[in-house]
């Protein structure tokens, strides 16, 4: 563990055998908890307006449902998960520029809520909104692996 | 309870997600079989189950089980809460998952027969079991 690592990580939990994981992969987490459990109870809303034989306006939350549980909760945990466990770049302890994946944090957190807006509200600027959102979950990934790939890289050599 | 802890706990997790995926896919490969198969009308009723039996059922089963196993643990002194809330959301998850998969074919097939009930319970149990999941694994992800 460098010391740059200690000044930017942060310690997950307390006690023996704890580890060291950075800051930027606790947001990742933090926002992925957050959105699963803005899917679950958007889903369970869903599932129990169908068992009271409803079809109601509560359905409008369904792209939200799809939005959160497949971008904001398994792409978005991934994506934290991957900058805390992906190897080191070559022989030292970073991880690299965290720039790009700062940006893909905000990016791809923006892009979820954005998309969400555009599937609740209609008319023209609706359909802006969703497109905006998707293009920024498309930016943030494309920042993600921008950051990712070398460090991808170098595990592969051996290095 | 006390020789199993946060390993047993991450093994029924996987076990019940590989369950899942099989039960899954096996609906998938019956949701895509050719109009002239004998499938009975009951099954195209499954496309929901389908669909959550491998994203909720697998993935973010999966999702649950290895991170509760791979994030760093509470000192031992700790009470067992967040255990206890691990099983609480597997339990919740898998009886929520089962109860949707029988009650929402069949009430999409008998809308009157009482089975909407059911899927208000199955509702409410995967909720609590997200909430269960998120209140055992938050903790572990907060800084000191």
């Amino acid at each position: 563990m460098g010391r740059g690592d200690r000044v930017r990580g942060r310690d997950l939990a307390a006690g023996p055998g704890s580890l060291s994981v950075p800051r930027l992969a606790c947001w990742f987490v933090r926002a992925a908890l957050v959105d699963l459990l803005a899917a679950f109870t958007v889903g369970a809303l869903l599932l129990a307006d169908k068992g009271v034989g409803g079809r109601g306006a509560v359905w409008a939350l369904f792209p939200a449902h799809v939005e959160l549980a497949l971008v904001g909760w398994v792409i978005q945990l991934a994506m934290g998960v991957a900058f805390w466990v992906l190897p080191r770049l070559a022989g030292g302890t970073s991880r690299g520029p965290e720039g790009p994946v700062w940006a893909a944090f905000w990016l791809l957190n923006g892009g979820v809520l954005l998309a969400i807006t555009g599937s609740l509200t209609g008319g023209g600027p609706a359909g802006l909104a969703r497109l905006a959102g998707r293009g920024a979950e498309l930016a943030a990934v494309a920042a993600f692996a921008v950051h990712a790939w070398p460090r991808v890289r170098a595990a592969a050599s051996g290095v | 309870m006390v020789s199993c802890g946060v390993p047993c706990l991450t093994r029924c997790f996987v076990r019940a997600a590989l369950v899942h995926l099989v039960a899954g896919l096996a609906i998938g490969v019956l949701l895509a079989a050719p109009g002239g198969l004998p499938v009975p009308a009951a099954f195209l009723t499954l496309a929901p189950v389908y669909f959550h039996l491998v994203m909720v059922g697998w993935v973010t089963q999966l999702i649950f089980g290895v991170s509760l196993w791979m994030f760093p643990r509470r000192p031992r002194a700790a009470p067992p809460g967040p255990d206890a809330l691990g099983w609480a959301a597997l339990v919740g998850l898998n009886a929520g998952l089962v109860l949707r998969a029988i009650a929402e074919p069949a009430h999409a097939l008998a809308p009157r027969a009482g089975w909407g009930g059911w899927l208000v319970l199955a509702a409410l149990l995967q909720w609590g079991a997200g909430i269960a999941y998120v209140a055992a694994i938050w903790p572990r992800v907060r800084a000191r």
